[in-house]
């Protein structure tokens, strides 16, 4: 351990960035995985089912009370989804645009990781910043990066070469574009008051002055609800709408370039309810109690923190899985209707209205 | 087409005999008036009294009917084709009796003891009288239909699940349009003999027949053989033969067509196929030089039986039972399946048909003029014998078939047992008399003239080209369908195909000139001879064109005189006849 | 044609922010969350270990089926092979000398039957044109094999599993008939 303090700064930057990396991208690998638990249990539970409940690996005979109970909870199904999707037949037709067919789906998931590199997941483990990347500009890296998402979509789509994956996809080009718009103006309120772009400011902005879904609700609503268009999720699932075409954008793809679409959608969630997390609910900071609401004293202090912010996310991944549900798909027209004649004009008025309220009582 | 108006065309003239004005009466079918001669040709071509049922199918309805059959003496007896009729009434002047209208009044015939009810007429043995009405589809009618199908059921043993008829049984045909679903006889059935062994060809059910006669008319007058009779009385009625066992002429498999039902059936075909499984194709038999017309019966690639073809130009509605039953060797598993060529070193190998397409035609180029002679069979269609006869010119070959010759019988069997004699010589392969250019060719490879010999579908070590002789050529091109003597000494094999794999057209011993069509594909690389002449032809002389059968017949109708005016639409499904 | 335009009822505010439906699904998803989760009130049936009770008339395998003397009822008439529309059922004739019925009077059976269960759809029109009562949709729903050849069944098996179906003995019949006539003396094979 001493050795890494001779280390020069460069190279301490770079070593500890590479653990950072390799952890983030670990949990938020695990996260996708158990998400898709997750999401098949409740789903399951709230339709009167029992959901997974059936891998058990050899171990499992070793643990009585337990282990039967984890089966039950299905807790190494990933396992198994995971491995069955690496063996899966990778299945290419042969009419297809090979090239766009092949990109698409790492198009569409890389873009999905890559958010979460400025998203600050906690304070610091010592010394160092529980964030990947502390961007200036995070916020703008972020919006530039989701909207890369898109083109996995539309590249799929075109590369499938077939009617479903292109009509899946001309829809998910128009919802994301519109959405985008959307989501962008409703956050802009946020650095208004926050005065910066930065995400860690932005925290340390809502530990002082209270988290930001008091101060702009409105904006809150409109992101979680564009976060939903964002990424294809009900009621806003027009691009895959299993019911009427087939399974979109992915309806030619098989195998880990499937797996990889699935991973992207659960990544984009992830990385959603880790933006509203940080912007609206005070990242990983909790009112009222000092400890939890400055930057980490301790080591196990550091941990907490990062328990906090998971908590938090866990508990939108929860709200993201159960709307599912609730609400049955919307029809083109009301959703771009909603986009639109809803939600611009609403995110347009609450920056005029914050920039006002903020010029007048400021000075 | 315009026919060629020269006297030169050797279309045949069709002998028109002064036809003498035909006299006809009016009847009226159905409310529908017609006017139908007032005779015609009988069973045996004679004129004769015209009968209900004939002017009603001139008409165009159909009376349903077992014995009648219009190739067999009338006989009457299964009263299914029983109708209410009715005639014009006469007054006492004996001037018919006139409705108000004007029109004649028509008395219906009834029972003279019961005037209420009708009574009816066989419309195959009642001759019509001017202004007649026949009532095919009245209740009346129908109701004598519904009885006379329910006592041909009394004793029927109803077997259709095991016999061989279903699906082309008069009985349930009409059973269905016009009989019932019940019967009022609670009487335990009359059992018969079943499975009666008749002949080497003919199994007899009796229980299943229905006493229509015509299996015992057929043999006795037009097979000539009285073999076959009624005997016992009533329900006990029974056909059988005079000897047992013994009804063995070459045509008793017609009886088994001419059967309504299936009491009469094919050893050859029992239980071997269900009928609506069979795809049916035009051909003709290939034993004789008659060419009687075959319908071919297949399922999925395989032949399964063939039925004779009403041609009255030909085999009226018969055919021979040696013509019939040889179908199997098209199923052979010996069959010619891949093209060889024997190589440098001596042995065959296969080869693509492209590869020994241009190895032919580099033979055929390279030899000298003279130095080829072609031996083909008179049982090549003439399409084929037409691109052989265009090689032949081209190397200057001398060419000739061989005679297949057989006893022939007073019916359909001829002395010729080529399919296409005509063909061969109306195209110009052979002499009148074949084998003439056999012995030339034979002596031209002994002595070392001729080098090269194209054989199609013969063997030529029985015509007195042995394999000694073979051996001194240096190709030896053969085309055939199964394997015998030439084929394995040839250098270059050809696998044909059989004419049910294939399409083309005959000419019989009477020069009728006719086409077939085709039912199964050929097996393995075998192809229709005529698609690789063609390519050989091109190769060779650079003559393009007839890709299909029809183009390459038309073409043949332009080269060969005796075909001049042709064309294969023209020539339909009996067949044209031509000058021979 | 006669089309009838329903008018929508027109929604109040309340109703256009989607609140009401939202709050709706959320008390319908929680009762069922909640009834499953703690009062254990699933649907599911744990396949391989509970099984469903099969009802009659439910149409699974097609399978041949012997009288009650122990012979084949099948006699090879080929209605099954024609009307099944996907063409699952293949049979081999017994031809003139083949296999002659192993019951007495009925002349023919097939010679081999087969059923290729990876065709087949289930959908009844063997057993209903069977004229001989020898062809029944059974129980059998799971139907499993290694590869496509083991999903062809043969009459040996077909037999085997479609066990005994007692009925009219139409043929032992006729030939009882026909031996208490004394007319013609038969000569059944
Ligand atoms: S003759 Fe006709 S009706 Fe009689 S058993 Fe045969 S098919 Fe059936
Ligand atoms: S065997 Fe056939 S053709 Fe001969 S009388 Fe009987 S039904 Fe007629
Ligand atoms: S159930 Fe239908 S599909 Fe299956 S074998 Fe019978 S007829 Fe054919
Ligand atoms: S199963 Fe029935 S329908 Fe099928 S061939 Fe046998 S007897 Fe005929
Ligand atoms: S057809 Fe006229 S009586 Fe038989």
């Amino acid at each position: 351990m001493e050795a890494i303090n001779y280390l020069n700064p460069t190279a301490q930057m770079i070593l500890f960035s590479a653990l950072k990396i390799g952890v983030v991208f670990g949990v938020v690998m695990t996260a996708v995985a158990y998400a898709v638990l997750v999401e098949r249990k409740v789903s399951a539970w709230i339709q009167n089912r029992v959901g997974p409940n059936r891998t058990s690996p050899f171990f499992i005979d070793y643990l009585p009370v337990i282990g039967p109970f984890l089966v039950k909870l299905g807790i190494f199904q990933p396992a198994a989804d995971g491995l069955k999707f690496l063996l899966k037949e990778d299945f290419t037709p042969n009419y297809v645009r090979k090239v766009y067919f092949w990109l698409a789906p790492a198009i569409t998931v890389i873009p999905a990781l890559l958010t979460v590199a400025v998203i600050p997941f906690g304070s610091n483990l010592g010394s160092e910043k529980m964030v990947i990347a502390d961007l200036n500009v995070g916020i703008l890296y972020t919006f530039g990066i989701v909207s890369l998402g898109v083109y996995g979509i539309v590249l799929a789509g075109y590369g499938s070469n077939s009617k479903y994956p292109f009509l899946g996809s001309i829809r998910s080009t128009a919802q994301m574009i519109s959405y985008e718009i959307a989501m962008g103006m409703s956050v802009i309120p946020i650095f208004i008051l926050t005065e910066s772009l930065n995400l860690s400011d932005i925290i340390r902005y809502q530990a002082e002055h209270g988290w930001m879904i008091l101060k702009q609700p409105l904006a809150f609503v409109i992101f979680l609800i564009a976060s939903f268009a964002e990424t294809n999720r009900l009621p806003f699932d027009l691009p895959e709408s299993e019911s009427e075409l087939v399974g979109g954008y992915h309806t030619e793809y098989s195998s880990m370039k499937f797996a990889l679409f699935f991973l992207g959608e659960y990544a984009n969630m992830i990385a959603s309810a880790a933006m509203m997390v940080t912007l609206f609910l005070g990242g990983w900071t909790m009112p009222f109690i000092d400890a939890l609401n400055l930057p980490a004293s301790s080591l196990l202090l550091g941990f907490v923190h990062i328990g906090v912010f998971f908590a938090k996310m866990a508990f939108f991944m929860i709200v993201f899985i159960w709307v599912r549900w609730m609400l049955p798909r919307f029809r083109y027209d009301q959703l771009m209707d909603l986009g639109w004649r809803r939600f611009i004009p609403l995110a347009l008025a609450n920056i005029v209205v914050t920039a006002l309220v903020v010029a007048l009582f400021n000075n | 087409m315009s026919a060629p108006a020269a006297p030169s065309s050797t279309l045949a003239p069709v002998p028109a005999p002064a036809v003498p004005p035909v006299e006809t009466m009016t009847v009226i079918v159905n409310g529908k008036t017609v006017q139908v001669p007032k005779t015609m040709p009988d069973w045996q071509g004679k004129p004769a009294p015209t009968t209900m049922l004939q002017a009603a199918k001139i008409a165009g309805v159909d009376i349903p009917h077992y014995c009648y059959h219009d190739k067999l003496p009338i006989a009457g007896n299964c009263r299914m084709c029983l109708v209410e009729f009715g005639t014009p009434m006469m007054g006492p002047d004996r001037k018919p009796v006139l409705n108000e209208d004007g029109t004649p009044k028509i008395s219906r015939s009834v029972l003279p003891y019961e005037p209420g009810t009708s009574r009816g007429a066989i419309a195959c043995a009642t001759p019509i009288s001017p202004g007649m009405e026949i009532y095919a589809n009245s209740k009346a009618t129908e109701q004598m239909r519904e009885s006379v199908l329910e006592s041909l059921l009394i004793n029927h043993p109803l077997d259709c699940t095991i016999c061989d008829q279903a699906g082309e049984c008069k009985l349930q045909e009409y059973s269905v349009q016009h009989g019932k679903a019940d019967s009022q006889f609670v009487e335990t059935k009359v059992h018969k003999p079943k499975a009666v062994d008749l002949g080497p060809r003919i199994v007899l059910d009796d229980e299943r027949c229905i006493l229509c006669t015509r299996c015992i008319r057929f043999t006795r007058d037009i097979a000539g053989d009285d073999a076959l009779g009624i005997v016992n009385r009533g329900s006990y009625n029974t056909i059988s033969a005079f000897e047992p066992g013994k009804f063995d002429n070459n045509y008793t498999l017609n009886t088994v067509d001419l059967c309504p039902v299936g009491a009469l059936t094919s050893k050859d075909f029992r239980f071997k196929m269900r009928v609506w499984f069979l795809k049916e194709t035009k051909s003709l038999c290939t034993s004789c030089g008659t060419g009687c017309n075959i319908t071919t019966g297949s399922r999925e690639g395989v032949i399964h039986r063939y039925e004779p073809r009403e041609n009255d130009a030909v085999n009226g509605p018969w055919m021979c039972d040696s013509g019939r039953l040889n179908y199997r060797w098209v199923g052979r598993a010996d069959r010619l399946k891949q093209v060889l060529r024997t190589a440098a070193d001596g042995t065959r190998q296969p080869v693509s048909w492209n590869a020994a397409i241009e190895s032919a035609a580099l033979i055929l180029t390279q030899a000298p003029q003279g130095s080829v002679a072609f031996v083909v069979s008179a049982r090549q269609t003439n399409e084929e014998l037409f691109l052989l006869k265009k090689l032949a010119t081209h190397t200057g070959a001398l060419t000739d078939s061989v005679a297949r010759e057989g006893e022939p019988d007073r019916l359909l069997v001829s002395e010729d047992r080529n399919p296409n004699s005509n063909g061969v010589r109306l195209i110009g392969m052979a002499f009148t008399e074949f084998g003439f250019n056999l012995t030339k060719i034979a002596e031209g490879i002994a002595q070392g003239r001729i080098k090269t010999l194209v054989v199609f579908g013969e063997d030529v070590t029985r015509v007195g080209i042995g394999p000694e002789l073979l051996a001194k050529l240096d190709a030896l091109i053969v085309s055939d369908i199964l394997p015998n003597a030439t084929t394995a000494a040839a250098t270059l094999l050809l696998p044909g195909a059989a004419h049910a794999e294939k399409r083309g057209t005959f000419v019989n011993v009477k020069g009728r000139l006719q086409k077939f069509q085709k039912a199964v594909e050929a097996p393995g690389e075998a192809r229709p001879e005529w698609e690789f002449l063609r390519e050989l032809v091109h190769s060779l002389t650079g003559h393009n064109g007839y890709r299909t059968i029809e183009g390459l017949f038309n073409q043949m109708a332009t080269e060969v005189p005796a075909f001049a005016g042709l064309e294969w639409a023209q020539v339909g499904d009996t067949g044209v006849t031509v000058q021979i | 044609m006669s089309t009838k335009v329903v008018d929508r009822p027109p929604l109040t505010f309340y109703e256009r922010t989607y609140l009401p439906a939202i709050l709706g699904g959320l008390k319908v998803t929680a009762k069922h969350f909640a009834d499953t989760v703690f009062k254990g009130n699933s649907v599911t049936m744990q396949y391989p270990e509970e099984r469903w009770v099969v009802p009659e008339g439910y149409r699974g395998a097609p399978y041949l089926v012997k009288d009650q003397d122990g012979a084949t009822k099948c006699v090879s008439c080929q209605l099954c092979e024609f009307v099944c529309p996907p063409k699952a059922i293949r049979i081999t004739t017994p031809g003139a000398d083949g296999l002659t019925a192993d019951r007495k009077n009925a002349e023919k059976m097939p010679k081999e039957f087969e059923i290729n269960m990876l065709r087949c759809i289930f959908c009844g029109m063997c057993q209903e044109v069977c004229p001989e009562e020898a062809i029944f949709l059974q129980k059998d729903y799971s139907i499993t094999g290694e590869n496509r050849e083991s999903m062809i069944f043969n009459k040996e098996k077909l037999l085997k599993l479609g066990g005994t179906h007692a009925g009219v003995q139409k043929w032992k019949n006729k030939l009882e008939e026909a031996q208490a006539q004394e007319t013609f003396p038969v000569d059944a094979q």
